[in-house]
């Protein structure tokens, strides 16, 4: 846990929440719980920071948060990117070209 | 090529292919490619991870993923469309918890005096914003799942005690940057995951989609502090750009309600309504209630149908009944699409979800904006289980508690007809003008009985 790089992460911290906020404004609202459930898949790369922690733990109470910590983050990462598959395989266009309704009949009418 | 130069190559690929899933969500027909893109991001960033120098028990890593798979997988596959909000929140709820654990962790690793006080603050914003995701996930995730009320829990001097313990955990954090100890981060780690509680305690289901997306920019922080701790830049970027996708959607959901984010989080909003006007009573004013039949005759001789679902179809499991009726009437030449209010359903864009389910293209899928120019021309406008998001009273009644709130124009159509189980006021408990209006006519029944009928009679025609 050396300290050299602070600025480094600092810089891309802040790029990101550039990058962040241009991506993002540019989701239709049609796809707001997919792009909440696809960010939360996202956020599951915590399961990275997970395995390290466990992989150089010292004693029981390190290796134990640390497997708790595995297993909580890889659940967010499998459930996330599943769930977000799940949803967008439904959103589907219009099957072929838009069909011929013909001419509209005359006698409908707005208010029968 | 060193290893750690390989690591870190790989690390930047992964954080592209974690902002190119984001750009495939900008369309509908792109969006699918990009999660893919997304999750291959995601296998090789844990590949690498294994061969990291210094790294080791890879057996039992293998053991705990294993475990997380045998949950999540089954979990994610069985969900029902209409569980969604809740799934969200879980996965959220336990990624918060992952991130507070790393950072916590990590701490516990190196002597405590060894620490600059930067880096204390890293830790301390990693386990507190994580612990307070976690908790606040679980009870939104009570709350929806009905296992308690989703209606506002208040007590007296509620905001007093919760400035406490926010108080409490800012006072912590400025002792442990002085004295960093294991036990004040600890009983931080505590007042934290209370706070969680007491935070969302309050909050209505109704409110509960504002509250989803503020939690995932929670989590996604919490994420980018453990990157800070971990001096990981695929943990920063990626919990970054989670952090700036929540908060830009909470401000957004808030925007679609009417309302500013504090009166959102902490007015209760729905308590107080609800003890007042929860009634089953029309005021003695009547309201015209139609035949299953003479709905048929009027939506089937229409030019144009606007169908506004709310959450009452999804509850009703009436999508694939909805989209029956769209297609018959657009046999007969009837020009029909969906308007979809931006909080319809209980979390962001939930209810264009459970329309797609139903084999809706999402070209008659529209939004607020676009359908709102379209109201003026239409025949009838069909609003399905959904109250409050068309409820003038968000226009012109000052006094209620909607106001403000953008909505569906359906008082605009020449005919509106509401699909309703009974007079009861919507999820936010305020009755709707709309009722009572002249050009309105109403079927009572489970939206699903009254759709079937629907559909049958305009089969018969």
């Amino acid at each position: 846990m050396s300290g050299t790089n602070i600025l480094e992460l600092v810089t891309v911290f802040v790029l990101a929440v550039f990058v962040g906020f241009e991506v993002i404004s540019k989701v239709p609202s049609i796809l707001h719980t997919p792009l909440m459930s696809g960010t939360n898949a996202i956020h599951g790369v915590i399961l990275v920071g997970a395995m390290t922690i466990l992989g150089t733990a010292h004693g029981t109470t390190q290796i134990v948060l640390g497997f708790l910590a595995v297993v909580l983050a890889t659940l967010n990462v499998v459930g996330g990117f599943v769930v977000t598959d799940r949803m967008l395989e439904m959103f589907k266009g219009r099957q072929g070209p838009p069909s011929d309704k013909g001419p509209k009949d005359d006698t409908r009418v707005g208010e029968p | 090529m060193s290893l750690v130069t390989g690591i870190k190559v790989v690390d930047l690929v992964a954080a592209v292919c974690f902002i190119l899933a984001l750009a495939g969500l900008s369309n509908p027909k792109s969006a699918r490619m990009g999660n893919l893109v997304g999750a291959s991001g995601m296998l090789v960033a844990l590949g690498i991870t294994f061969a990291t120098p210094g790294l080791s028990r890879f057996g039992l890593m293998i053991g705990a993923m294993a475990i997380g798979v045998a949950i999540g997988a089954p979990a994610a596959r069985l969900v029902k469309m209409t569980a969604m909000p809740q799934m969200v929140a879980a996965f959220n709820g336990v990624g918060g918890g992952a991130a507070a654990l790393v950072s916590l962790v990590e701490f516990l690793k190196v002597p405590p005096s060894t620490f600059a006080t930067y880096q204390i603050v890293e830790v301390l914003l990693g386990v507190t914003i994580g612990c307070v995701s976690f908790a606040g996930s679980a009870i939104s995730f009570a709350k929806l799942q009905e296992l308690m009320s989703g209606r506002p829990v208040t007590y007296p001097g509620q905001q007093f005690f919760n400035g406490l313990i926010g108080a409490g955990i800012v006072g912590l954090v400025i002792a442990a940057c002085v004295t960093p100890h294991t036990s004040l981060i600890v009983i931080v780690a505590i007042l934290a995951l209370a706070f969680g509680v007491v935070f969302v305690l309050p909050i209505g289901g109704a409110d509960v989609p504002v509250l989803i997306s503020l939690l995932n920019s929670f989590t996604g922080l919490a994420v980018a502090a453990s990157g800070f701790v971990l001096n990981s830049v695929l943990l920063v970027v990626a919990g970054t750009l989670v952090g700036a996708s929540g908060t830009l959607l909470t401000r957004m959901m808030s925007k679609a309600m009417g309302r500013s984010l504090p009166n959102i989080l902490f007015s209760a909003f729905g308590a107080v309504i609800t003890a007042s006007q929860s009634t089953e009573s029309t005021g003695g004013r009547s309201v015209r209630a139609g035949s299953a039949e003479d709905i048929a005759i009027l939506l089937a001789y229409s030019r144009k149908v606007i169908i506004v679902p709310g959450y009452g179809l999804a509850v009703a499991q009436a999508q694939h009944v909805a989209k029956e009726l769209a297609d018959l009437l657009e046999a007969r030449g009837v020009e029909v699409f969906f308007a979809i209010h931006p909080v319809a359903g209980r979390m962001p864009g939930h209810m264009n979800v459970l329309m797609a389910e139903a084999n809706v293209p999402y070209e008659e899928l529209k939004e607020m904006d676009l359908a709102n120019g379209e109201f003026a021309t239409a025949d009838v406008a069909l609003v399905v289980g959904a109250n409050d998001v068309v409820n003038p009273a968000a226009r012109n009644a000052p006094d209620s508690p909607i106001y403000g709130m953008p909505i569906l124009n359906v008082d605009e159509a020449k005919n509106i007809v509401f699909l309703k189980r009974s007079m009861r006021p919507g999820f936010a408990g305020i009755d709707n003008e709309l009722l009572f209006n002249p050009k309105t006519t109403l079927l009572f029944g489970d939206a699903k009985d009254s759709l079937t009928k629907l559909v049958a009679e305009v089969k018969a025609l």
